[in-house]
């Protein structure tokens, strides 16, 4: 069995009250933080251990607190980004559900090492369970005296909200979360000014995720080191992946960074390989917004490496042949899907989801589900192929905040691997609309690199 | 010694102040090199950073961090650094980016020129006519909205808005509650009044000069000329409320419209209230000061035969070379 650090105890019953979690060891972290060590030897430790953002971006976290301006007489804010909407991704929801005061937990010593008085759990307001669960230990956290003022006798004060969003994907996004959290419309900020200088009503503020905060919980019980020894290289740490799509057994997963993808997919331990004794297809390696892979450029990367479940393993070749590991949102698409109708299906959530703010987010993204939508219809061009690449590098880079890229990223890949898919879709409509294209070659093993053969 | 940061936009150096931003400081330069800008307004506090017209490239972050920036950067709200090196008409990638927005602003934009009464003075027919490009790839209906009318002075035709947000933020500097703003997401988003009041202001018809394009319009002055065919003149008056200083439009003996005076950049000078604009268009309310000079590019004055030179052009032939097509139809007389 691998080792688990944040879903160690998740099958104890009772583990969301505060006792059961206390006496598995809860709260462990907040004793030893408060009663033995400074703030910025919380940091430190942090730092230590490499853990790096597990919202999708990977910046690393020790780095990101070590940027928060500390002006003297400023409030300073740590606010828990649980907006979680991103497709294919629900490990927070998991995390929050059956263990709420892991995230209770890390959001005191985080705020401690930060120095913030008041912190914030942004919650998307669809998960009305979970900000409740969130509520209660909160109450419980506070009855013990964990939370309030003069912290097991630290002189340590914190209070914290639960805050429900409106439901917006662009909100999780972290200046348009600090807008929301303010009480304005949830448009994204241009910066800079950074949250790390100006952020919730003009004070430094840090936004973490739910998965970064409760992974400084082992850090601080098992020291950062200790922590950087799990993983791979510069992916240290352990992460939840939400495995969904045609699994057979798919499911909020913890693994050690490091894991080979084939693994992931096949073992018993994990998901079981594809569910219905299908082959797979495709994997959406990340969350909708990464790029999409081909069955062979997932298990094996272009120069013929076994693909890890790591930042750098899934990212590896780039834009043209990698993906990224995002927010953990692992769908697997096996060879009955159409990889047209599924990039569409993207395409129309980033169209809805779109803040419409600035020019080419606003209109690109519908622009594109238009396109897709009549070549998955069987009223595409051949042109219409070109015309989304097209789109999809004008709306790439030029936006306020990455949803412009996270809409055009899954389609300038699809096209990419999946071109043959397109084009099938528009010669043959009507074969489109009453089957599907199949497995055809893309899980097949990779070529060899024949211009370095030559070279 | 001066605390001024040096700043290069495509080969040029100027000094300006710590602060100001990429456009302004181009704006210092003056020519063909300041980026256009559709939402910014430098007399709206917030505004800027939503059209991505003016995205430039930063080639040398500053003198400390010569590092380039990774994307291209919106020039309205990015501040010069000192030794700061940027490239706008220079760089073939900016070009690029300007011409996929300018593409996109226009693929749910009506077209309605002929039938427009911005037409003549649109920031956005400018736009395309100098990046944009001639046919349209956009297959689809274009979303059109109903005519809304704010208050009974000023028409609102969300079919030709391109959501700039300059309108909500006169709207929020004149009043002290959220009444205008925007409903709705994405593509689906639309000016609104709350519950589409009126915007009751003295200064609530500034929305329209603010506009870039002619989604609001000035109800006493709908479909009564084409802009062209007007003569803009300078004139003030002793006005209790606002500066009084405006422009009069005329068409014969008869002022058909008052506006704000606006500069080479498209920007008023001062704001004016409602009466100077909807209520006093007679010539004997005013003191005329003489004609309004309009810059010869426009097509407003298109009668005027005035050439001034080109500073920036003539003297950089790597801008001849960039600029080749702008230096033709300038230099062509």
């Amino acid at each position: 069995m691998a080792r688990k650090l944040l879903l160690e105890n998740i099958n104890v019953p009772g583990i969301h009250t505060f006792d059961v979690y206390r006496q598995n060891g809860g709260y462990r972290a907040v004793e030893k933080a408060l009663k033995s060590m400074t703030p910025d030897a919380v940091v430190e430790e942090v730092k230590t251990s490499g853990l790096r953002g597990r919202g999708g971006a990977g910046f690393p976290t020790g780095m990101k607190w070590s940027f928060l301006a500390k002006p003297e007489g400023r409030e300073r804010y740590l606010v828990c980004n649980a907006d979680e909407s991103e497709p294919g991704t629900f490990k927070d929801r998991y995390l929050m559900t059956h263990i709420p005061h892991l995230l209770v937990e890390g959001m005191i010593v985080s705020s401690f090492a930060l120095g913030a008085k008041t912190s914030y759990i942004y919650v998307r307001g669809e998960m009305m369970p979970q900000i409740r669960i969130l509520e209660r230990a909160i109450a419980e956290a506070k009855n013990a005296g964990f939370l309030g003022k003069n912290i097991l006798g630290s002189g340590y004060n914190l209070e914290l909200y639960v805050q429900p969003g409106g439901g917006a994907y662009i909100c999780g996004e972290e200046t348009a979360l600090i807008e929301s959290l303010e009480g304005k419309r949830g448009n994204p900020r241009i910066k800079p000014p950074f949250p790390a200088i100006s952020g919730v009503w003009g004070c430094p503020t840090v936004v973490n995720n739910v998965e970064t905060i409760a992974a400084v919980v082992p850090i601080i019980n098992e020291g950062g080191e200790e922590y950087a020894k799990v993983g791979i290289g510069r992916s240290t740490g352990t992460k939840l992946i939400s495995a969904s799509g045609n699994l057979a057994k798919p499911g909020v997963y913890e693994i050690e960074l490091g894991l080979p993808v084939e693994e992931f997919i096949y073992s018993e331990e994990y998901c079981g390989g594809i569910a219905n004794g299908k082959r797979l297809k495709a994997v959406v390696a990340g969350g909708s917004s990464v790029p999409i892979l081909p069955a062979n450029l997932i298990l094996k990367t272009i120069n013929g490496q076994p693909r890890l479940m790591s930042y750098e393993s899934l990212s590896d070749g780039g834009f043209p042949t990698g993906s990224m590991l995002g927010s953990g949102g692992f769908i697997a698409l096996d060879e009955d899907q159409c990889i047209v109708r599924n990039t569409w299906n993207f395409s129309r959530f980033y169209h809805h989801e779109s803040c419409g703010q600035c020019s080419p987010c606003r209109e690109g993204t519908g622009w594109m589900e238009k396109v897709l939508h009549s070549i998955e219809n069987g009223h595409g061009k051949m042109s219409d192929i070109d015309l989304l690449v097209d789109v999809s590098k004008k709306i790439e880079g030029n936006t306020i905040c990455p949803l412009g890229d996270a809409a055009a990223w899954p389609v300038a890949s699809a096209i990419r691997h999946f071109r043959d898919e397109f084009e099938w879709h528009v010669t043959n409509p009507k074969a489109a609309m009453e089957g599907n294209y199949g497995l055809a070659h893309y899980a097949d093993p990779l070529p060899k690199l024949e211009e370095e053969i030559q070279n | 010694m001066s605390d001024k940061v040096k700043v290069t936009i495509d080969g040029i150096t100027v000094e300006v102040e710590p602060g100001t931003s990429i456009l302004n400081a181009a704006r210092q330069i003056g020519g063909d090199i300041v980026p256009p800008a559709m939402c910014y307004y430098s007399k709206l506090e917030g505004s800027g950073g939503k059209c991505r017209t003016c995205l430039v490239k930063v080639s040398k972050g500053s003198e400390k961090d010569p590092r380039p920036m990774p994307k291209l950067v919106a020039s309205c709200r990015t501040g010069v650094m000192d030794g700061m090196e940027v490239e706008n008409i220079t760089s073939p990638e900016v070009i690029e980016a300007r011409k996929g927005v300018v593409e996109i602003l226009l693929i749910n934009h009506p077209l309605d020129c002929p039938v427009c009464d911005q037409a003549g003075e649109c920031h956005l027919q400018d736009l395309s006519y100098e990046h944009g490009v001639a046919d349209t790839r956009y297959e689809f209906d274009r979303r059109t909205f109903e005519k809304i009318d704010i208050g009974d002075k000023i028409q609102l035709h969300m079919t030709r808005c391109i959501l700039c947000y300059r309108c909500v933020y006169v709207a929020d500097q004149i009043t002290e509650n959220r009444v205008h703003g925007i409903l709705g997401r994405g593509d689906a988003s639309e000016i609104s009044t709350y519950i589409e009041k009126a915007i009751e202001n003295d200064f609530s018809g500034n929305v329209i000069d603010v506009c870039p394009v002619g989604a609001l319009t000035d109800k006493t002055f709908r479909f009564k000329n084409r802009v062209w065919f007007t003569k803009p003149v300078d004139a003030h008056r002793d006005c209790p409320t606002c500066k009084g200083k405006v422009t009069l439009w005329y068409k014969g003996d008869e002022v058909l419209r008052v506006t704000g005076r606006k500069d080479q950049f498209g920007e008023v000078e001062d704001f004016i209230c409602n009466t100077c604009r909807f209520d006093t268009k007679n010539t004997t309310d005013w003191v005329i000061e003489g004609p309004r000079h309009i810059s010869r590019t426009s097509v407003i004055s298109s009668n005027h035969y005035e050439m001034t030179p080109l500073p920036v052009i003539i003297e950089n032939p790597k801008l001849i070379e960039a600029n080749k097509i702008e230096f033709d139809r300038a230099t062509k007389v």
